[in-house]
């Protein structure tokens, strides 16, 4: 197999979440991230971090079909890295030393912009599911959020059937989304 | 149709369990009703979020899964480090840090120095080290009388008076008169309860002084020991023209316990803020030439060492011998003060110029 067809294979199974490609990216970059993170005025906590959420763009990426990764994954996942911390130093107005890693990069920005509005959603959502209160919140959870099916929902919840289970789901999806599209609609 | 119905349906057709018949009349009535429609994408949007935010969490899951897993492995730093590698850690990690800091520390420092030194150059009237030996090394006086001892074993009868005591400054003087009237600074001898006067071979006599002037710095000692045998031939006498510059000039003073030679040239005809009562010269002095004669080639005493800028290399003030005439006029009365006329030290060359003089330069010691 050749480089590309490994990495390809690695993507497609990241899109699925198989824990082993998971792993495999993992111990390839995180050595590398880590260095660059803590050459830059950063612990080891940051690296996790940050190499997490660049784990979650690279992960938003490959589920898209239209996806074609254009570089390496180590590329990709620095440059996104890279914007990351720099992000972050930013923010927090500290100090970056500039110590770069001598690793070409690639353009991440539309990612990472993408996947900021994506995060700011599931905020959003999760924000909403803590307001709508029990049981409401653990029924959608279970079903939407675990993929439980509708009979173990109706079990676990003690409802006479799946039915009653059912109405009552989308009773409280209903009230979940007013919650949502009212934040959402402010956001926009 | 209720919401809950349509609910129910965008769930289905998205979930695909919808029969081929409903999924046409579904199609269907959104295109018919664009309201139903509109409600429809925001179900389907909405519920859309809700499945990525369940991947979201299942992939959330894993990578902690991996990263502990790598932790556990020790690929993955679990915490901070602790003592000696936290150190460490935080070295290459604050190295950069710490090197701006000392940076930037040192540009505090060395900034405000300069700054300080340039503010002190200003309020610094007079940066000037009076050339006086206070530290003096009794060892090396102590040695050169044994010398001088060893080779005058035949004049060990008439043993040299010598008063006993510890002096505490060193400088120098030369003879004006044979009878025993000496030049000096008055810096040296200011505030000295007993002065002391020591020819090279380490004859020493008492001296007082008779004139003191803290303006000119000049002052007269007379050595007033009885045990002075009145000299004569003074070689050298005073320029009666002007100095120009560029001159050379060469003294001889007590930097040491012993007689020491120096020589360098005019710089320039005033002193320290354009004093005229001084010139500059370039010449090396250290501690205990003050009061030494500088000396023109002819032999002719042009100025008297006082000083030299502390901050400045080879920058030496004497005080110029005209202020000798003044001083001798305010003595007059009290005291005869005959300067020499007579010049014998012209055409000689220096070493022989240095041996004719030599005699009549003192060491001004006291306490």
């Amino acid at each position: 197999m050749s480089i590309y067809e490994q990495e390809k294979a690695l993507l497609e199974g990241l899109a699925t979440n198989e824990t082993n490609a998971v792993e495999t990216i993992y111990r390839e970059n995180y050595g590398m991230i880590q260095a660059f993170i803590v050459k830059n005025n950063g612990y080891p906590e940051d690296a996790r971090d940050i190499f997490q959420e660049a784990m979650i763009v690279l992960f938003e990426k490959a589920k898209l079909n239209s996806f074609v990764l254009r570089c390496q994954i180590k590329t990709y996942l620095y440059s996104v890295c890279r914007r990351l911390w720099l992000k972050r130093l930013q923010q927090q107005s500290r100090y970056f030393p500039g110590v770069e890693l001598l690793k070409e990069t690639v353009p991440v920005e539309n990612e990472i912009e993408s996947h900021e509005k994506q995060t700011a959603n599931f905020n959003m959502l999760e924000e909403a599911l803590g307001k709508i209160g029990e049981p409401c919140k653990s029924i959608l959870e279970a079903y939407y959020i675990q993929k439980k099916s509708m009979p173990d929902i109706a079990t676990a919840f003690g409802y006479t059937n799946a039915d009653n289970a059912k109405t009552q789901k989308y009773k409280c999806l209903i009230r979940l989304k007013k919650i949502f599209f009212a934040q959402y609609k402010n956001g926009e | 149709m209720n919401d809950t119905l349509l609910l129910d349906a965008v769930e289905r057709y998205r979930n695909g369990e919808m029969s081929p018949q409903e999924t046409i009349l579904f199609e269907e009535l959104r295109k018919n009703n664009p309201e139903i429609d509109q409600l429809a994408a925001d179900h389907n949007f909405f519920l859309g979020e809700l499945d990525k935010l369940s991947e979201i969490k299942a992939y959330r899951n894993s990578l902690n899964e991996v990263e502990n897993k790598l932790a556990n492995e020790g690929m993955i730093s679990e915490n901070k480090g602790k003592g000696k590698a936290n150190v460490v850690y935080m070295w290459s990690r604050y190295r950069r840090t710490i090197a701006v800091a000392a940076f930037i520390a040192g540009l505090v420092s060395i900034s405000t120095a300069t700054i300080v030194s340039m503010y002190s150059e200003k309020k610094n009237v007079a940066v000037i080290t009076p050339l006086v030996d206070t530290k003096l090394n009794q060892f090396e006086h102590k040695l050169k009388q044994i010398e001088t001892k060893l080779n005058d074993a035949s004049a060990v009868a008439k043993e040299p008076s010598k008063p006993k005591f510890e002096a505490n400054f060193r400088a120098t003087g030369f003879l004006v008169d044979g009878s025993g009237y000496i030049v000096t600074n008055a810096h040296v001898v200011n505030n000295a309860r007993n002065i002391i006067v020591e020819n090279k071979k380490g004859d020493q006599f008492f001296a007082k002084a008779v004139y003191v002037n803290k303006i000119t710095d000049l002052a007269i000692l007379k050595i007033s020991d009885t045990s002075f045998k009145k000299v004569t031939n003074l070689p050298y006498t005073f320029p009666k023209s002007s100095t120009e510059l560029g001159e050379h000039i060469f003294t001889l003073g007590y930097p040491r316990e012993e007689i020491v030679y120096g020589e360098g040239y005019l710089s320039a005809k005033s002193g320290l803020f354009g004093d005229t009562t001084s010139y500059q010269i370039s010449i090396s002095v250290n501690p205990g030439n003050s009061g030494g004669p500088v000396i023109n080639k002819n032999g002719e005493i042009i100025g008297i060492i006082s000083s030299k800028e502390t901050n400045a290399d080879g920058v030496v003030f004497a005080i110029k011998s005209k202020n000798i005439y003044n001083a001798l006029k305010d003595l007059k009365g009290d005291e005869s003060i005959k300067l020499p006329s007579v010049n014998s030290l012209k055409g000689l060359d220096r070493v022989q110029q240095i041996q004719k003089l030599e005699d009549f330069v003192y060491m001004v010691k006291g306490n």
